[in-house]
């Protein structure tokens, strides 16, 4: 198979996930505010899990489980961007 | 700027919901009827690399980080439309799977994020790219100072529905969540810009394909 420009956009993507862990835990700029203004309290938690603040239930190991949520994550939207964009493109092109 | 649950009433959900799946609506008919093939897989590229850049977040002034958005740079590559689709199924899924942004705010988070900051960085770069008689460097002024305002855009109209749902004053929300975002967008704006001269520099022929 002929290599496309987008085999190696995705791999440097992929790439980018094992950065993932290195990234500032410090809060964002919403969180700043609220934690700043006293309304941090009023956060309800969500009613179902699945991989909360990128973690991964039962992988101990926070770098690991970030790096593989990361994975997951990019993984499955580049499947949907790519599976909406083949369902949508414009049938009648010549 | 994710909203979690909690911060926005019922009908600042409902309204953001209502208006978010309208927009929605427009975005999958006009993207059926200008996406061609060759744009199929920067549509996925787009998706994966917004996703994995957003989970990179970067220090920024008095303890607070940011991190990138991408509404600018999928709005510039793909058009605003098909930017809107990109922006909407990275935030349907860090709120479905993640559980980054809360579940009653996602029409609110979809709204800020994946529909305000993608038309307010088109419109901006397209009239600057127009101004400047469009040439490359047009395209990444156009691009940076159009990247930086959606990011402020969007802390701005996540601050609205936070005071209009009586979660924070208007006085205080305001100009906080303004204010750390105008240091926020100029990291939008850097990547912005580097990512837009890299496909400038490799792939021109991808932007031109773009539709307006």
């Amino acid at each position: 198979m002929k290599l496309k420009w987008w085999h190696g956009a995705l791999a440097i993507i992929l790439f980018l996930c094992i950065l993932a862990p290195l990234a500032s835990s410090l809060p964002d700029g919403l969180e700043r505010v609220a934690e700043d203004h006293g309304f941090d309290s009023k956060i309800h938690d969500p009613t179902f899990r699945i991989f909360p603040d990128y973690s991964i239930t039962g992988i101990d190991n926070e770098v690991l489980a970030t790096i593989l949520a990361g994975l997951i994550g990019t993984i499955l939207l580049f499947g949907i961007g790519f599976g909406l964009a083949k369902l949508l493109k414009n049938k009648h092109e010549t | 700027m994710h909203i979690p649950d909690g911060f926005i009433d019922v009908p600042v959900a409902v309204t953001t919901f209502v208006v978010t799946v309208g927009a929605i609506a427009c975005a999958v008919k006009t993207t059926n009827h200008n996406l061609g093939e060759k744009q199929v897989p920067m549509m996925g590229v787009l998706a994966a690399f917004i996703f994995a850049a957003q989970m990179l977040n970067f220090p920024v002034v008095g303890g607070t980080s940011g991190h990138f958005l991408g509404a600018a740079l999928a709005a510039i590559l793909l058009g605003p439309w098909t930017a809107v689709l990109i922006m909407s199924s990275v935030l349907v899924v860090q709120c479905l799977v993640f559980q980054d942004g809360g579940l009653l705010a996602l029409g609110a988070n979809i709204l800020n994020m994946g529909i305000i900051s993608v038309f307010v960085s088109y419109y901006i770069y397209k009239g600057i790219y127009t101004l400047l008689k469009g040439n490359k460097a047009a395209r990444l002024i156009g691009a940076g100072i159009g990247a930086w305002f959606s990011v402020v855009a969007s802390a701005t109209a996540c601050a609205i529905e936070i005071a209009i749902s009586g979660t924070s004053p208007w006085e205080i929300a305001i100009p906080a969540m303004t204010g750390i975002h105008i240091f926020v967008g100029i990291g939008e704006s850097l990547i912005t810009v580097a990512v837009l001269s890299l496909v400038l520099v490799t792939r021109p022929d991808l932007l031109e394909l773009q539709v307006a």
